[in-house]
């Protein structure tokens, strides 16, 4: 919107600073001032289209949400959306009264402290396996880590809905083999949420593998050489060398994982609906249903408490993991 | 070969230690191969049970305990899924949706990029931190008033509703802006000398060179639309737009259990386009996220 009147405003008051000088240097800092502008008018017009679909698809959107979750919106007519009553934080109160929602903050908070250490630890100690002993056939271990990452969860939840079938599911079937009678996994109460679990591990391991993968690619052999010369065993060569160099990219995909895991949505949703006895019932699941039954000011109140929880979890994680120097 | 001979006549032991590390150097360390190898299988052992399932007949698949390998493969489910279910337009208008999505975003994203990277104007500084700042937003917070806009803009009933909030995100800004600032400055700059126009430096210099970057974010943003589902099943208000998740989704949750070789030849089709884009391109696509990952 303001970014067509921008172009080409950047520098507009380097014309005065050449003064009267000696007229070389002026001409001089004139075609510098003219260049100048070219750019910043050629990154405006480069700016433009992108900034244009942001500011309708998100920045509007996002604070329309606050201004949301500011009003109710139970009588108002949302194609108006100026003709609402601001009550302040009263639906904010309201979510932190509701049982329901403690159950989905419980849930979430398990589902990210369990699944997000496994998920990281899965990852690099595939990497690691994968970089250290296999030559041949790398790329095959490669595409069978990361497929489940590129998999429609859609088509995760069904086909893991049939694994897990008590009778018919192979699940089962294998812990038969062992004498193990297994349980009825998604209906029950114990097993729905560890299910859950194990499946967001499963399925964004390979994300993190391929990071990590790379960046033991990047450890100079040197290093490594000049450290088994000095006598460090494998474990101090990985947790000296190797580690501190993985640093950066374990925090991004920390960071990136965590985020996703706050958000975690569409397999309770495709697979239990929150159930069973809101066991698998997540935050964000919670903020949906509450968009689902018409409650858009409280749907947006939630969701304004996830993104609060994503930027605590994000910035613990930068104390945490960031280069200590 | 002379050599190897020679060493084995003079040190006995000598012939086990090369041998050891001729296959270290082709095999890596197979101790580690086995482990490996069993999570491979627990990887893919959904997939297996996928396909396996997607070709029994109703007999196996009603079968207690279940039969891994079916008595007589049939392809009577994918038969049933495009006449019953209508997957050929949802499949259609998965690819329209996914192409067109992932067509605007190495648009609008490598131009912005650049312009972050390599190019200087006033705000530079505040359009990144703004744009980036919305990579930590979750999904939900703009879900509810990009409805209702989408809704307003009558566009609930089309396609373009499904492609329109997607056409430029900020991930792929982060990721077009780390690649373009590896590139050497001194390219541009020579490029200006010659005379080259700011607009056709960006066009003819850096775009093709940003070929690995470009072919990653068009990877991440193809199986990002692919497989999208929550916005698809809100939006889209009758069959005619239905994508193929939402297809599935929704068969899923109608249909009895006792259907499940549809459902799962279902998911093989939602999944066999994506892992061909997967293997064509794995190459670039390992490169670009590890550039991104590490720079």
């Amino acid at each position: 919107m303001s970014t067509k009147t921008l172009p080409g405003r950047g520098d507009t008051h380097e014309q005065g600073t050449a003064g009267p000088e000696r007229s070389a240097d002026r001409r001089h800092s004139v075609r510098r001032g003219t260049a100048r502008r070219r750019q910043a008018r050629a990154a405006w017009i480069l700016a433009a289209p992108f900034l244009a679909l942001f500011a309708a698809f998100m920045l509007l959107p996002v604070v329309w949400s606050l201004l949301m979750s500011l009003t109710d919106t139970q009588s108002a007519d949302l194609r108006t959306p100026l003709n609402v009553s601001f009550i302040g934080l009263d639906n904010y109160v309201r979510l932190f009264q509701d049982d329901q929602f403690f159950t989905a903050l419980r849930n979430t908070a398990v589902f990210v402290l369990v699944a997000l250490p496994l998920t990281l630890a899965a990852g690099l100690a595939a990497a690691v396996a994968l970089d250290r002993g296999i030559r041949r056939f790398r790329a095959v271990f490669r595409v069978g880590f990361y497929l489940p990452v590129i998999t429609s969860i859609v088509a995760v939840a069904v086909v893991w809905k049939t694994l897990l079938e008590p009778r018919a599911g192979l699940v089962n079937l294998v812990l038969g083999w062992f004498g193990i009678d297994g349980p009825a996994w998604l209906a029950d109460t114990r097993f729905a949420l560890p299910v859950m679990i194990v499946m967001a591990v499963w399925r964004n391991l390979g994300t993190v593998m391929i990071i990590m993968l790379a960046g033991l690619q990047s450890v100079p052999q040197s290093l490594m050489e000049a450290a088994e010369l000095d006598g460090a065993g494998a474990w101090q060569r990985f947790w000296r060398v190797t580690f501190p160099l993985l640093r950066p990219a374990l925090l991004l995909t920390a960071v990136t994982t965590g985020i996703g895991y706050l958000q975690f949505f569409d397999e309770p949703f495709v697979m239990t609906g929150g159930g069973p006895l809101d066991s698998t019932l997540s935050a964000t699941l919670y903020a949906y249903n509450q968009f689902g039954n018409g409650n858009y000011d409280m749907a947006s109140a939630a969701s304004y408490v996830i993104f609060v929880l994503i930027v605590a979890l994000t910035v613990l994680q930068f104390r945490m993991l960031r280069d200590k120097d | 070969m002379s050599t190897l001979s020679t060493l084995r006549t003079a040190h006995p032991g000598t012939d086990r230690a090369l041998r050891r590390r001729h296959i270290r150097r082709t095999w890596g360390h197979p101790w580690l191969f086995v482990p490996l190898a069993g999570a491979l299988l627990l990887m893919i052992a959904p997939f297996l049970w996928m396909l396996s399932g997607s070709f029994k007949p109703e007999a196996d698949i009603r079968r207690v305990p279940p039969v891994l390998i079916p008595t007589a493969p049939t392809t009577a489910n994918y038969g049933e899924l495009f006449s019953t279910l209508d997957f050929t337009s949802m499949f259609a208008n998965s690819v329209i949706v996914a192409l067109a999505v992932t067509a605007g975003n190495l648009i609008f994203c490598s131009m912005l990029g650049y312009a972050l990277a390599k190019l200087e104007f006033r705000g530079q500084r505040a359009v990144f931190l703004l744009v980036m700042g919305t990579l930590m937003i979750p999904g939900l917070v703009t879900f509810v008033p990009l409805y209702v806009l989408v809704a307003n803009m009558q566009l609930t009933g089309s396609l373009l509703g499904l492609i329109l909030p997607f056409l430029a995100g900020p991930f792929g800004v982060f990721l077009m802006r780390q690649f373009i600032s590896t590139l050497p400055d001194e390219l541009i700059d020579a490029a200006r000398v010659d005379g080259c126009r700011e607009l056709a430096i960006f066009g003819r210099i850096i775009l093709p060179l940003t070929k690995p970057a470009l072919a990653t974010l068009g990877i991440i943003t193809f199986l990002g639309s692919w497989n999208n589902f929550l916005w698809p099943l809100v939006v889209a208000q009758n069959e005619s737009q239905y994508t193929l998740p939402v297809g599935l989704a929704l068969a899923s949750s109608g249909q009895s259990f006792t259907r499940f070789g549809i459902l799962l030849a279902g998911a093989v089709v939602v999944l066999l386009p994506v892992m061909i884009v997967f293997l064509l391109f794995q190459r670039q696509f390992v490169a670009g996220i590890a550039t991104t990952g590490l720079k």
